[in-house]
């Protein structure tokens, strides 16, 4: 068993690929560790690296197996994962806040009581908890542009559902362990739907085609129901609207 | 002038494939591609072109087709029942689709996943890079009837060879790696893995494919509080249920069900054409063997070209042996694709 691993730690991951995992915890100090390590692997530029990605606490480098001194590869890894520590990097340049508009509860997000309800809430108090916090992306994964954002205040600390939302759709809000997700893909899920959103995160066409960053920030600003077709024919933006941060 | 294919009848899983994406999973598109990648490379000997180029992927089944030209095809991957005009023509071979001809393709005899590949490749415009569809994030769809493809330029080359059958569509045993999170498990829960024989479950699609077995789920008190991690394909992840899936293709970039260990990317076309109902077993091996594998696997690839062989008919399916022409389309050894 894990038990008292100590972290950061390098394991491999399948036949082409090592892991850096910085905790086994979500915290915020691992998570900066992570996309920081990334990009300074993505400056580095070994031969080799096919692919480089982070989850919530982790960073992954993918390499071509065969082509690759992978021995030598996981050495150099090492090395700069000893050359300073991760954990007090700076979050990544360039920024944005994100107010993105959001319809709570109603017909839209059917599951805003029950949540509310577990975090022990009334629904207006947890729309004002939600809205009231500045979310960070901490990564994107999971599905295409889909952040996972964090984190709420501890009332939130809600289980995922055992039985699974057969469906929700695109721009869905959904919250579980004091994270929240906004869908780019219609997908079932064991988060729960408390709000619903017009933002299109997801545009394979677009010369944007992935809308949010690692680093960047979200707020969400409650509307009424009746605004939410007026969001929708506003084109993929759902009324988001970036500005700059720092 | 560039053919287009037309699609008369298709198949509920009928997408255009390629090796998928790299450079998508910091953002969360996973690699995509064909289930079966190694189909690619079989289909691309046959045709004497790149295994880069972009194929028909038919999942169980596949449809009819009409060229609006004389084009070079090769049929790989899950065999299938096949015919041009009627007559059956050979799977794992390449053969003259004449302009106006209908191919029609039918169920997987053996396998999931059979391939249609066009020399010169199917053209479509690309997105984020490739031109494989991705069903779970939305890019492309499945093809219906009346759809379209444009393709590419034929370079030129022989039909009427074909490479021997493979004996991957019909389960066996799956070479997996431990990973990050293998130690989350008790030993006596990877004894158990190995010593079990899995049943392909009818659960499964490009995403994964889940494996029934009887006997307890497999568990991992650990594993029940982890923290959402990146995943890969081949991975095994054991879900709420205890019975291990196999990540595909076209799995998600990350994770919170515990993964046992990853199964070899030379073993991942085994593990997709796996019909429903075959056996798999699960076999731990170090990454010694696994570089092994790999290479063997490799050097497998780059010599299918050597490993084509003439077609040969067989009479008793020529219904018209009188109105063949038995020269021509033979090639007399100077042919320079070859």
């Amino acid at each position: 068993m894990e038990t008292g691993a100590t972290y950061p730690r390098i394991d491999w991951l399948g036949v082409d690929g090592l892991l850096v995992r910085f905790a086994e915890r979500l915290s915020e100090p691992a998570n900066r560790a992570a996309l920081a390590l990334r990009h300074a692997i993505e400056r580095e530029c070994w031969p080799g690296v096919e692919e480089t990605s982070t989850a919530l606490v982790s960073t992954f480098l993918r390499f071509d197996a065969l082509g690759t001194d992978a021995a030598a590869l996981r050495g150099k890894l090492t090395e700069l994962l000893d050359s300073r520590d991760w954990t007090t990097a700076d979050l990544p340049e360039g920024r944005r806040l994100w107010r993105v508009p959001a319809v709570f509860g109603t017909d839209l997000a059917p599951q805003l009581d029950e949540a509310a309800a577990r975090a022990g809430l009334s629904p207006d108090a947890a729309i004002n908890q939600i809205a009231g916090t500045r979310l960070r992306v901490q990564t994107i994964g999971f599905a295409p542009g889909q952040p996972y954002l964090g984190e709420l205040p501890e009332a939130w600390d809600i289980p995922r559902q055992t039985d699974l939302t057969p469906r929700v759709p695109v721009g869905a809000l959904c919250v579980a362990i004091r994270q929240m997700t906004l869908f780019s893909v219609s997908t079932p899920t064991g988060w729960r739907h408390v709000a619903q959103t017009a933002l299109r995160l997801f545009r394979p066409d677009a010369e944007t085609p992935f809308l949010l960053r690692p680093g960047d920030e979200v707020q969400f600003e409650p509307v009424p129901r009746e605004a939410y077709d007026k969001l929708t024919a506003e084109g993929p933006d759902g009324g988001a609207t970036p500005e700059p941060i720092g | 002038m560039s053919l287009t294919l037309m699609i008369r009848r298709a198949g509920p899983g009928l997408t255009v494939q390629d090796q998928g994406r790299t450079g998508t999973l910091a953002f969360g598109l996973s690699r995509g591609g064909a289930a079966d990648r190694l189909a690619l490379y079989e289909g691309a000997a046959l045709l004497g072109q790149s295994a880069d180029l972009a194929a028909l992927e038919m999942a169980g089944t596949g449809g009819t087709f009409v060229a609006t030209g004389a084009v070079r095809i090769a049929l790989t991957g899950a065999p299938m029942h096949a015919a041009i005009d009627g007559r059956p023509v050979a799977w794992n071979a390449c053969h003259a689709l004449p302009d106006g001809a209908e191919l029609t393709i039918g169920a997987a005899k053996q396998g999931v996943y059979g391939y249609l590949h066009l020399a010169g490749g199917i053209a479509a415009d690309p997105v984020l890079g490739a031109r494989g569809t991705h069903l779970a994030a939305g890019i492309g769809a499945a093809l219906k009837a009346g759809d379209a493809l444009p393709l590419g330029p034929d370079a030129g080359g022989e039909t009427g060879l074909s490479l021997p059958a493979d004996d991957r569509f019909e389960g066996g045993t799956l070479r997996v790696l431990r990973g990050p999170q293998t130690g989350l498990f008790a030993q006596e829960e990877l004894d158990r893995l190995e010593a079990t024989t899995f049943t392909r479950d009818a659960r499964g699609n490009r995403m994964g494919v889940r494996l029934a077995h009887e006997g307890a789920g497999f568990s991992s008190e650990a594993g029940l509080s982890v923290l959402s991690d990146i995943v890969v394909p081949g991975d095994v992840q054991i879900g709420g249920d205890g019975a291990p899936m196999i990540l595909l293709a076209e799995c998600q970039t990350t994770g919170g069900y515990p993964r046992i260990g990853t199964v070899l990317p030379a073993d991942m076309p085994r593990a997709a054409q796996t019909p429903p109902g075959g056996k798999l077993r699960l076999r731990f091996i170090d990454r010694e063997e696994a570089l092994t594998a790999e290479r063997s696997a490799a050097e497998a690839r780059a010599s299918l070209a050597a490993r084509r062989t003439r077609l040969v008919r067989d009479p008793a399916e020529m219904r018209d042996l009188l109105s063949y022409d038995l020269i021509s389309g033979v090639s007399d050894g100077s042919d320079p694709e070859t």
